[in-house]
């Protein structure tokens, strides 16, 4: 049904006022619910639900098949020429190439072409582009990097039991080979298991060893001959010296003979400088060095005894630990003995007496290792019981420089060979020390823990850069020593040459100083003793005489004491400014 | 027509003498090298493997604006400047060690 209103108006009543009336509402239409409807619909509680209107979208992960990749590269063969032409035939393509040039448009491209080129080659000439304008200050400056060492290989004893490594020495052509003698030196522990054997172990292969050396007794040291990079010398347990060339294998070439051998471990050994390349001096705790020559094994060349007393007595002579000897100078060594004392040692001496010129005395115990600057041949190291000492050859009396007494004794020490102020120390509790004499003398500079065990031997390669250390239980590590301490400072000679200076020359006074006090004392004992002989011609005193007389001694000298201080203080005790100082002058 | 032919060798001639100059090919749009100072081998190596390289580098360039056109290339290497000149049919290469 359509409603539909109907508005109509006279023409006549256009432009008339509108003339408002009211009037009752009127119901139009009133449509009631039909409940019939309402079965078609389910009430439902009111919730929220959002919708978009967009695409649906889904997430999936795919895995493609494995896919198999080459490099491939293109070779270029001849190729373009049109069908006519053949490219293997010469006439063809000569003939082809005479026509392109002839053509036209080939010779105005080419004209062009040329003339852009040509400015572009001159562009290049006139300028070339990458020049350095600035020229680069080369010097990067180190910033002080944290002294380091890092630990590149360790060599283990291949036998089931553990020997000692008890010296290391560096193959010398290089430094690629290092060569450790292993033996135990603890006093009648050895048992029937333990193998004599020592190796020579190359440093990249630590897992074993090149070549193994097998004498009879087990070797206590080993030296290389820097002459000779084929041939070593050791000394092995039963005193005897072993003589080996590494190009005729593992067993020794020649032994020396028993007899005339040392009658203790030979501890160390040295090649010397000669003429022959064959010479080398042993050391051994019973007392003498022995010179050999090892071509003739059988008998030593030369002996000397260790006697302070310049006898060659052997009962009274100083069992030798370690010995030194510099290649540039020739006559002179030095031995370290278990007595504490270093004595230094002229070859050249007429008369044995005179071969020892002077001993020094340093240490409680003994002098595990002996070694001079190889910078400053005056000055040497020791080290021995607890304490490392730097010596100056012209004082006799102490050493111009020491460590601090450590927590544990030091075992071995040696210079290195770059620096003429840093040297390494190996402790017993496994501790490597490198110390830097021109940056700490108090402490270590760096100390670096190995290895649990005690640490016996330490060899520094000739490049400064390598250390070699062994420990008790036979394993010998290899570190590597930052830039930082092993390349030579600038003024480092200088600087380390001005410290040894001023510590030579402080020991000289206090030297000077002590010998004006014994002189001193001497001459007032002299005179005392003069005085004493005039009180003992009544006859001895007897032991309570004396010690009445030290009472009355005593007091006496506490009675003028007092008095003294009492005159002071009655002096003082007037001026009445001073009673407050009085106070503190009166510590009674 | 002689007289330009007597031009364009000249041309090649003057370049040639240029300091550093090591060799000049000519390669037709077609790879084929038309005119070279160098052994045959090098050649078809360098017509061969620029020709692709100049398609590449001028498509490139028409690519990102279509009233572009590549004009000249050059590729610096640490031992020696290879230089391209393109043109519709023709490539002007010459190879140059850069004065030190």
């Amino acid at each position: 049904m359509e409603i539909v209103h109907v508005y109509t108006k006279l023409r006549s009543e256009f432009g008339r006022q509108y003339l408002f009336s009211d009037r009752p509402t009127e119901l139009l239409v009133d449509i009631p619910p039909d409940p019939s409807l309402a079965m078609q619909f389910i009430t439902k509680t009111p919730r929220d639900q959002a919708t978009q209107a967009c695409r649906e979208m889904s997430e999936h992960q795919v895995n493609t098949e494995r896919f198999e990749s080459e490099s491939r590269g293109l070779n270029h063969m001849e190729g373009g020429w049109p069908k006519d032409v053949d490219p293997n035939d010469m006439e063809q393509t000569i003939r082809f190439r005479k026509k392109v040039e002839k053509d036209e448009s080939y010779m105005n491209s080419i004209l062009q072409l040329g003339s852009v080129m040509d400015h572009y080659i001159r562009q290049n000439n006139a300028i070339n582009i990458y020049q350095d304008y600035f020229t680069e200050d080369q010097d990067i400056d180190e910033g002080q990097e944290a002294p380091s060492a890092k630990t590149i290989n360790v060599f283990r004893d291949p036998n089931e039991v553990k020997r000692t490594v008890t010296c290391l020495s560096w193959h010398p052509d290089g430094g690629r080979k290092l060569a450790a003698a292993y033996c135990c030196l603890e006093f009648q522990k050895s048992s029937k298991d333990l193998s004599p054997d020592s190796y020579i172990w190359d440093i990249e292969n630590p897992n074993q060893p090149e070549l193994a050396l097998k004498p009879a007794s087990p070797l206590v040291c080993l030296d290389y001959n820097p002459k000779d990079p084929h041939t070593l010398v050791g000394g092995s347990y039963n005193g005897q010296i072993v003589y080996w060339d590494t190009r005729r294998g593992s067993q020794p070439v020649e032994l020396s003979s028993v007899e005339h051998s040392h009658r203790d471990p030979v501890y160390k050994i040295i090649w010397l400088q000669s003429k022959t390349g064959t010479d080398a001096f042993s050391a051994s705790t019973d007392g003498q060095v022995l010179w050999w020559d090892v071509r003739k094994l059988n008998e030593p060349t030369e002996r000397l005894v260790l006697d302070p007393g310049r006898e060659g007595n052997l009962d009274r002579a100083l069992g030798a630990i370690s010995l030194e000897f510099e290649a540039t100078m020739p006559t002179k060594f030095m031995v370290g003995t278990e007595q504490g004392l270093v004595v230094s040692c002229n070859r050249k001496a007429k008369t044995p007496a005179e071969k020892i010129v002077c001993t020094y005395d340093g240490h409680h115990g003994p002098i595990y290792a002996l070694h001079r600057n190889p910078f400053f041949p005056k000055n040497f190291l020791t080290v021995g019981d607890w304490t490392a000492r730097i010596w100056s050859e012209d004082i006799r009396d102490s050493s111009i420089m020491w460590t601090r007494y450590q927590m544990s004794y030091l075992t071995d020490a040696c210079w290195s060979p770059v620096r003429p102020s840093v040297f390494f120390t190996t402790k017993m509790d496994g501790v490597l020390d490198v110390w830097d004499v021109l940056f700490k003398q108090n402490n270590p500079t760096l100390s670096l823990k190995v290895c649990d065990e005690a640490l016996y031997s330490l060899r520094v390669q000739d490049n400064g850069r390598f250390v070699a250390c062994g420990s008790q239980i036979g394993a010998a590590t290899l570190l590597e020593i930052c830039s930082g301490l092993s390349t030579l400072q600038k003024n480092e000679k200088s600087l380390l040459a001005a410290m040894f200076e001023r510590e030579t020359k402080r020991e000289k006074i206090l030297e000077a100083r002590q010998r004006e006090m014994r002189l001193k004392e001497r001459s007032r004992s002299e005179q005392s003793r003069e005085d004493d002989t005039g009180r003992d011609a009544d006859g001895d005193e007897s032991p309570e005489q004396l010690i009445a007389r030290a009472e009355e001694d005593f007091y006496s000298v506490v009675e003028a004491e007092r008095k003294r201080r009492e005159e002071r203080h009655r002096e003082k005790g007037v001026c009445e400014e001073k009673e407050v100082k009085d106070e503190a002058v009166i510590p009674l | 027509m002689p007289t330009n032919y007597a031009e364009v060798e000249e041309t090649l001639r003057r370049i040639q003498s240029q300091k550093g100059v090591q060799g000049i090919v000519i390669v037709n749009s077609e790879g084929i090298p038309i005119k070279t100072t160098l052994d045959n081998s090098s050649t078809v190596q360098y017509a061969g493997l620029i020709h692709q390289l100049v398609m590449k580098a001028r498509s490139t360039v028409r690519d990102i604006d279509p009233q572009n056109d590549l004009t000249f290339l050059r590729i610096r290497s640490k031992k020696n400047e290879i230089m391209i000149a393109p043109d519709k049919d023709y490539f002007l290469i010459v190879i140059q060690n850069p004065s030190d």
